[in-house]
């Protein structure tokens, strides 16, 4: 397929309310298919609110058809592709900040937020297991990855997700803002749009982000969604602070395009990369391969 | 690089459309749509007034006026000022009968007794109507005087949200500007108008401008001492800064628990206050 119309559902949450957040997300999948949206991306932990804390146990779901939460999701799933945040717990009971691809009624690719803020404001690790995996998967627009918030805060899962073959890249998150200053922006606006659109650029792939809005407690959640192109332009932008269905068309023809000019992936040298970490890491006690 | 004074400038444009969404939001997910300010006269309490108004539409928003015998005339009259432009539903509740009791069995010289005892007065008065009116206390407190603990506890420091809590008073001044509220509001010198002649920055010892450029170091910046030294700022100045913001993290707090079972309300026992909304 050459083109794909992606949707993002910068949306506002209730914290710890998992059957209001699913009206939500089946109120904006209907304004999405009469849009003709065919992929559809909601942001981090959309179906629980945020800051859970020591709700997180209690608004976990588990990503199957025989779940309240999962089964008309997966039903919805069948009209369009659809990524959703949630709370997964594991059959040991480790909870994971989560974000789930569905398609065609399935359960493509769950994805584990493996790095978890846990200083200044954010204290995820007190309540979440971290992820261990970073994995492309394959859907009809090609292989795709999933990130989460602080998982692109740090190079190594894009890369990976490059590495393992991911044209698209879809990033969720809950992101508060923060840093008021001269600019017109949030320093954190501008941080993660300068990233987004350095991934895109580095990688030649196509980088969406789908940032939630609303507030819990004080904390305000920005919006201000993006896609950035194989060329590292901006496709579109969502509000900062508003609810919005963001909608653009991506002309995936332009990963080519720019490969062509650009061949940075051709010519990336992953063995390389492999030789170099092992020399670094190795004969280490432990204490820089924190594994 | 950054002058000090730079380091304090802020877009107001940013911070004015976050803390209208921010009264609106928080107010608004309780159930309840209103509020109730205490309006002092002073730049903070007309900000806090004027973005509530914003918030929830003028006629939602209730501004108490709370004179003591020794408050300056001019301050009433400043607050009369914004809530001519602000448009909102105004009381003036005078509560020298609620506390000359107290005040006057004190011993003599005890203004800081005298002023938190007006503080906490107005703090009954303000929550007695937010019942009454069905609305949330907007509190008026700067990052400035909460780190400095320049607050009476439970008075002035009381309220349900705080939409200027993470702005420092020169950053509040921009806002004000940004605004536009009344001019003599903008332009007047600080004070809590606990007794006659008093001002912020005589009993601080210190001005506005030059303690917000060093509570941006330390605090935001995250400065050592001997950083902020180096930027500029007198050793002594430093220390008793820093002192102060210690001393006065208490102001900041919920009450100290014993811990004893495994599970403490404010250790173990951790949800947001917006818990479910």
């Amino acid at each position: 397929m050459t083109t794909l119309t992606l949707g993002l559902a910068q949306i506002k949450t209730k914290l710890g309310d998992v059957a209001a957040n699913l009206d939500r997300h089946l109120e904006y999948i209907e304004r999405a298919a009469s849009q003709g949206v065919q992929l559809l991306v909601f942001p981090e932990l959309s179906l629980s609110g945020y800051a859970l804390l020591d709700l997180a146990p209690t608004a976990a779901r588990k990503p199957v058809a025989g779940d309240p939460t999962f089964g008309p999701l997966l039903e919805a799933s069948r009209r369009m592709d659809l990524v959703v945040g949630f709370v997964d717990e594991d059959v040991r009971h480790r909870f994971y900040i989560s974000a789930a691809y569905l398609s065609q009624g399935e359960t493509v690719h769950v994805h584990h937020k493996v790095y978890l803020p846990t200083y200044g404001l954010f204290d995820e690790g007190r309540f979440f297991a971290w992820g261990d995996s970073i994995r492309a998967f394959d859907t009809r627009w090609g292989r795709v990855g999933v990130l989460i918030c602080e998982d692109f805060w740090h190079a190594s899962p894009p890369y990976l997700l490059w590495i393992d073959g991911a044209d698209l890249m879809l990033f969720c998150s809950a992101s508060p803002g923060r840093g008021l200053g001269q600019s017109d922006k949030l320093e954190s606006a501008w941080w993660v749009e300068h990233v987004n659109r350095a991934y895109a650029s580095l990688f030649t792939a196509f980088v969406a982000h789908s940032n939630r809005v609303g507030f819990e407690d004080g904390l305000h959640f920005w919006g201000g969604s993006t896609v950035f192109d194989p060329n590292g332009e901006l496709v579109v932008q969502g509000p900062y602070q508003e609810e919005s269905l963001v909608v653009s068309q991506l002309d995936l023809g332009q990963v080519r395009r720019t490969r062509t000019r650009l061949p940075l992936l051709r010519d990336e040298r992953h063995a390389l990369t492999r030789r170099e970490i092992e020399r670094i890491t190795a004969g280490d006690d432990g204490a820089r391969d924190k594994g | 690089m950054k002058t000090l004074s730079e380091n304090l400038q802020i877009d107001p444009a940013v911070a004015h459309r976050i803390l209208v969404e921010f009264i609106h939001d928080e107010i608004c997910r309780t159930g309840l749509s209103r509020a109730v300010i205490a309006l002092s006269g002073g730049i903070d309490s007309a900000l806090s007034c004027a973005l509530a108004a914003e918030a929830l539409g003028p006629q939602n928003v209730l501004a108490i006026c709370m004179p003591y015998a020794t408050s300056t005339p001019a301050s009433l009259a400043d607050a009369r000022l914004v809530i001519q432009q602000t448009g909102v539903q105004s009381e003036t509740f005078e509560i020298t009968e609620m506390v000359k009791p107290l005040i006057d069995g004190l011993p003599p010289n005890q203004q800081k007794r005298a002023g938190n005892a007006m503080a906490r007065a107005r703090m009954i008065v303000l929550y007695d109507r937010s019942a009454g009116f069905n609305g949330l206390v907007v509190g008026t407190g700067n990052k400035t005087e909460l780190l400095l603990g320049y607050t009476t506890l439970f008075g002035d420091s009381a309220s349900a949200i705080n939409p200027l809590g993470d702005l420092y008073k020169t950053q509040l001044r921009q806002l004000a500007r940004h605004m536009q509220l009344p001019a003599p509001v903008q332009q007047k010198a600080p004070s809590a108008d606990l007794w006659i002649g008093q001002t912020d920055e005589t009993e601080l010892g210190f001005t506005y401008e030059r303690v917000d450029q060093l509570l941006y170091l330390l605090v935001d910046q995250r400065y050592q001492p001997d950083e902020c030294i180096t930027a500029g700022f007198e050793p002594e100045f430093v220390r008793q800064v820093i002192e102060q913001i210690r001393r006065n993290q208490f102001k900041r707090m919920l009450p100290t628990i014993a811990k004893l079972s495994n599970r403490t309300i404010g250790y173990d026992f951790l949800y947001l206050r917006d818990w479910g909304t």
